[in-house]
């Protein structure tokens, strides 16, 4: 007998008699709150920051004014092609190393935690959003939810290969509990809140 | 699982204790980051009902284990996932050097995972040749020192910043006496970098799998399970297989608890959904059982296996902050882990249990609602029946049990008592007695209650009257 079949058989035999029902997830994530301003709080709070801008002119004026331009910057949004390049996707994803900012847009956010979902139709390169010194995301105020239970519902069955919440820029506090920003992923997050 | 001798908790805290101004910090550390998951819990009005739901969908799945790990694989597999299985620790030791051969890799970068922990496949690999690097901060200190982890969140957390220093110095070439925490890790990622930028290979633990659609999710805060992963032809994914829940809109309730549980976090940095590998990519799930189907089994601790891994029931263990974690002698420490490690090992486990004080707060906290101390309280009954117990205490029980019984006895013994302790009191007030390691016993009393009761009583009295 195989191993698969060996564990299996020995939980059919041994999990309890009856299937327990699950329960109902419509009575979670009744809480009300400003979701805008529960966002913008909770991402400071753990190391992110945000702007509020009304198009890619103020991005792009934000970005020329806050980061070091002549280093290598790449985004998947073509209205900012002026400083950032677009031609990476297809490259070996280790000679995105020297990337000191990406740019790419997320799908939404989520109001109590900060975090922003994004997937493969969006970051060009799975690895992109990580091996980044300095990430910046881009995301419409109109799309943020209230709570996870929101996230998943509009999340529902969408398909990809790979995605991710992110929320904030990498930390650790391994070293004596003393949080450090930028461990292995971003060392920033500049959050651009879209009108 | 070997059996052999291990220094048993009660010893091995003792000897963390001697330190007592660390243990103090110690202490004072984990109660700290309690403290910080109180907060972040106060502050979801739905709290409580997110760990009662969070509890009734384990219990579904330990209910229907099998049926979901068929659904996981069969979707898993459609998605283009590689899915191996492993009876047990060797097993899963062999599939993941099976495929490191495969692939011609001698070198592979490792996210936390502290089922690798359980099936000590760090040694394993290192036996065959095979270099493995752990690239959570953490967990990068403890392995550079060649100590497991203490904490199953926080790997270095009986570690001060100066012992970091020192190590940091040795092995990387940090500036001595630098104790500056920032500087630390910065020192970790520019060494760790390199390491994400060559190895071929990489391995990550697993949160949660989702028997719906065939994804798994990883959950970091440096994102070096993304970068591991994302840089990686190989992507391996070790899981036990209780990590299963039935659907992606579950994640919604596990996800608002770990992190606020773990560390007062709202959530996690990174929470990544691997559903299909890169092109021309892999990705292998390895299923692993290793005792689990036994648990399952044990009707008084199947709970234990709704654990999501978030370290809450070590912060608030008043016997865990006053002993480390390495005083468990066990890959998963603290209430959490005296409840798991006996089943893979009763006889070298036996004393895990017994390292509590049944207060119950660990119960209080867990997000999935586990009946920790309760299940603590039945290993010890267990332990005895099996005979796993120390000799002194078997027999100290057995002799208590023998003097509680008999009226007579019991009499002859507090009065003799009395009079051992008053008159010679180094007969129980000796380093054989350990109720005396950390005690100072009252002075004796004249009487015993039920001769002062004798004397006092209602009863007595009248009769004396009567006389």
């Amino acid at each position: 007998m195989s191993s698969k079949e060996q564990i299996l058989q020995k939980i059919k035999q041994n999990q309890p008699g009856e299937v327990t029902e699950l329960p109902d997830l419509n009575v979670l994530g009744s809480e009300s709150f400003d979701v805008l301003k529960t966002y913008k709080k909770v991402l400071k709070s753990i190391g992110g920051d945000f702007a509020e801008v009304a198009d890619y002119t103020q991005i792009i004026d934000f970005l020329k004014n806050s980061y070091a331009l002549e280093k290598r910057i790449i985004t998947t949004i073509p209205e900012l092609s002026e400083i950032a390049r677009l031609d990476w996707q297809n490259d070996d994803p280790h000679s995105l190393e020297d990337v000191e900012l990406t740019i790419v847009k997320a799908h939404f956010g989520v109001a109590e935690n900060s975090a922003l979902w994004v997937t493969d139709a969006l970051l060009g390169q799975r690895v992109a959003p990580f091996i980044a010194q300095y990430l910046a995301i881009i995301v419409s105020k109109k799309d943020i939810v209230a709570t996870m239970h929101h996230a998943y519902d509009r999340i529902g069955n969408q398909e990809y290969g790979f995605g991710t919440f992110i929320a904030g820029p990498s930390k650790t506090a391994d070293i004596e509990q003393s949080l450090v920003l930028g461990a292995h992923g971003a060392r920033g997050l500049i959050v651009f809140l879209m009108d | 699982m070997s059996s052999e001798k291990t220094i048993t908790h009660s010893e091995a805290a003792t000897r963390f204790n001697q330190d007592t101004e660390r243990v103090n910090w110690h202490d004072e550390t984990l109660w700290f980051v309690r403290e910080k998951r109180d907060k972040s819990a106060h502050q979801i009005q739905d709290w409580e009902l997110l760990r009662e739901t969070a509890s009734k969908i384990k219990n579904n799945v330990l209910s229907n284990i099998h049926d979901y790990l068929v659904e996981f694989e069969a979707n898993a597999q459609q998605n283009g996932i590689i899915v191996h299985w492993a009876a047990d620790a060797k097993e899963h030791n062999e599939i993941v050097h099976a495929i490191m051969v495969k692939h011609e890799v001698k070198q592979i970068v490792k996210s936390k995972s502290m089922l690798t922990e359980e099936c000590h496949l760090n040694e394993y690999l290192s036996q065959r040749g095979i270099d493995v690097i752990d690239s959570d901060l953490g967990e990068r200190i403890v392995q550079l020192r060649k100590e497991p982890p203490s904490h199953i969140v926080l790997p270095a957390i009986h570690l001060k910043k100066e012992d970091v220093s020192e190590t940091f110095h040795k092995h990387l070439g940090t500036e001595k006496g630098n104790n500056d925490p920032q500087y630390l890790t910065e020192a970790a990622r520019l060494h760790l970098r390199d390491t994400f930028l060559t190895r071929r290979a990489a391995l990550t633990g697993v949160n949660f799998a989702i028997a719906e659609t065939g994804e798994f999710v990883v959950c970091t805060n440096e994102g070096n399970a993304d970068m591991g992963a994302h840089l990686a032809d190989v992507h391996i994914a070790c899981m036990g297989f209780e990590k299963l829940i039935p659907q992606r809109k579950h994640l919604g309730v596990f996800l608002r608890l770990l992190a606020r549980s773990a560390t007062g976090q709202p959530i996690t940095t990174f929470s990544s959904h691997f559903k299909k590998p890169r092109d021309g990519k892999e990705i292998h799930i390895v299923i692993v059982d290793n005792g689990r189907s036994t648990q399952l089994g044990r009707e008084d601790f199947r709970n234990s296996l709704k654990c999501i891994r978030c370290g809450a029931c070590m912060n608030t263990c008043p016997v865990y902050r006053r002993s480390g974690g390495h005083s468990y002698h066990n890959a998963v420490a603290g209430p959490i882990g005296a409840i798991l490690a006996p089943n893979l090992d009763m006889s070298k486990n036996a004393d895990l249990p017994f390292a509590s004080t049944l207060c119950g707060s660990c119960t209080n906290v867990c997000p999935v609602k586990i009946d920790i101390h309760d299940q603590l309280y039945k290993w010890r009954q267990v332990l005895v029946k099996e005979g796993h117990t120390p000799a002194t205490k078997t027999i100290a029980m057995k002799t208590m049990a023998t003097v509680l019984a008999n009226p007579v006895i019991f009499n002859m013994a507090g009065k003799s008592g009395r009079f051992v302790m008053k008159n010679v009191p180094a007969l129980v007030n000796n380093k054989m007695n350990k109720w005396y390691d950390q005690r100072e016993m009252p002075d004796v009393p004249e009487e015993s209650f039920r001769e002062w009761y004798k004397k006092n009583s209602r009863e007595s009295k009248t009769d004396k009257d009567e006389q």
